[in-house]
């Protein structure tokens, strides 16, 4: 099993702890009622997919509760780091 | 091709079997083709076969960056089954479920397409509710889909529990007799050397490194490890790859990529005569041939290529399977393996044309994509003969995503689909 940093908790968890998020760094809509059709499409479900390093959300479910970023690597799934939530991606 | 018969099997006795020619030869690349299929697992030998066959184009390449079938058709669970819930899948799936029965014949390759049934089981009010709701709408598909009660489920499939004492008691089962399992190997096998016969070239051990796009954005050909291959259409059937080869081509896609794991146990004596699927449980299961119990497990909660899965997957599910039969608690496990399945956000595939012009996709079947192999094969090639898609894939394009017309099985299948 995975082992997760929690950038809250400052300690590294296995991963049935957390809830994984979904890529990171998806800006929502400031003005939802002008997105074009294919703005909604983008927003909601074109993803990068990347073969390589991944920014993702994870959420620390049963621990602090709270959202974190990460940039993991989707070949070996070995996580280079995680931050706290607002911070710029890395 | 020497094809398998009777005849040729008492003639080739008397010379120890050393008359049996090679099942498809090696082909170097040409340096172009009237048509390139991306990926050779099952979805993509069977277009490039049914091009030939069906739609008279044998002019066809199938390119492979690893071995063929050696991805989610080497994979998977080998189960068949076509008892979707929405008119569009009905069609799609029972499609693929036609041409399974007589593909042995049409390939004169013994594929082992065995009807044993596939059996779901229902555990609480709302199972049975939707499931009932699921054979209603099979029938008037034309799908056969039928109801059967805890004793029946029990006559049907011995070793199932159906003890009211248990934490999850059977309510009942639906039942989908045309269902069963094939050999997965034999299906790659087997559409290689007759699609081999007709004249497709099978390049395998040679990754697309990039897609060549003209002036106009049509495509041009591809790149590859072995140099440049000239086409003016080209169709991608790369299943948990397929987002890597569409950036190629400048195109960014609804999909994500997630490892689904599957084991089995040792092989043991004949004792499970269908599939089983529990959807509240979260397990499924058949045995195969040689007798190993197949077991799915679930995907893991994050993206990846690792072709391997958490070990607390496996492990869930292996207390499902025990929950239901009890029968098989002291079985020990032989293997487990992981396969990249590309996952759209309404849980159906993409099956048609893509933005640019002569690029075809063929994509998205998530966690269930054996079971519409010669389906989507078909499918692909219909697509890429006519440019444009046969009305059962119609409504598997792209735009579903811009225009909100999702077939949303997601919602429709729950766990398992």
């Amino acid at each position: 099993m995975i082992l997760i940093h929690c950038p809250y908790c400052e300690e590294a968890r296995p991963e049935v702890e957390f809830a994984y998020g979904g890529e990171a760094h998806i800006a929502r809509p400031v003005d939802p009622s002008t997105y074009s059709d294919e703005q909604w499409e983008e927003f909601l479900y074109i993803r990068n997919n990347p073969r390589g390093r991944h920014h993702e959300r994870w959420r620390h479910t049963h621990g602090c509760g709270r959202f974190f970023n990460a940039v993991r690597d989707t070949v070996t799934d070995v996580f280079e780091t995680t931050y706290k939530a607002g911070e710029a991606r890395k | 091709m020497k094809r398998f018969s009777g005849f040729n099997l008492i003639g080739e006795a008397f010379r120890s079997h050393q008359g049996w020619p090679e099942h498809w030869p090696d082909k170097a690349p040409k340096a172009s083709y009237d048509a390139i299929i991306v990926g050779a697992g099952g979805h993509g030998l069977g277009a490039a076969y049914y091009l030939a066959k069906k739609y008279g184009i044998t002019n066809v390449a199938v390119i492979e960056k690893g071995w063929l079938g050696g991805g989610n058709t080497g994979r998977n669970t080998t189960i068949i089954r076509s008892n979707y819930l929405y008119d569009e899948s009905a069609h799609l799936y029972d499609h693929a479920v036609k041409l399974w029965d007589g593909l042995s014949q049409d390939l004169n390759y013994n594929i082992m397409y065995s009807k044993r049934g596939v059996l779901m089981l229902a555990h609480n009010v709302h199972d049975v509710q939707s499931f009932k709701r699921h054979i209603h709408a099979n029938r008037l598909n034309g799908v056969d889909n039928e109801w059967l009660t805890p004793e029946e489920c029990k006559a049907y499939c011995p070793p199932i529990d159906i003890s009211p004492r248990t934490r999850h008691p059977v309510l009942g089962g639906a039942l989908q007799r045309r269902g069963g399992t094939a050999r997965h190997d034999s299906v790659a096998w087997g559409y290689a050397r007759a699609a081999s016969a007709l004249g497709v070239d099978i390049i395998q051990n040679c990754a697309v490194t990039g897609i060549r796009r003209g002036a106009d954005g049509a495509i041009e050909g591809v790149e590859t490890e072995r140099g440049f291959i000239a086409s003016r259409r080209v169709g991608v059937s790369a299943a948990g790859s397929t987002s890597l080869v569409m950036k190629m081509a400048g195109l960014d896609f609804p999909l994500e990529s997630y490892p689904l794991q599957a084991l089995v146990s040792e092989p043991v004596k004949p004792i499970f005569p269908c599939v089983v699927m529990s959807n509240t449980v979260h397990a499924y299961m058949s045995q195969s041939d040689k007798g190993e119990l197949v077991i799915g497990a679930g995907t893991d909660q994050y993206t990846s290529y690792s072709q391997r899965g958490a070990f607390h997957i496996v492990e869930h599910t292996l207390a499902a399977i025990c929950e239901i039969f009890p029968i098989f608690t002291r079985m020990r496990m032989l293997r487990t393996w992981g396969g990249i399945v590309d996952v759209t956000p309404d849980r159906s595939p993409i099956l048609g044309k893509t933005p640019v012009k002569g690029l075809y996709v063929n994509c998205g079947w998530g966690t269930g994509g054996f079971k519409a192999t010669p389906g989507a094969g078909d499918l692909l090639a219909y697509t890429m003969a006519h440019d444009e898609p046969h009305k059962i894939n119609a409504p598997y394009n792209l735009d579903r995503f811009r225009n909100g017309r999702l077939i949303d099985e997601a919602a429709a299948a729950a766990v398992a689909h």
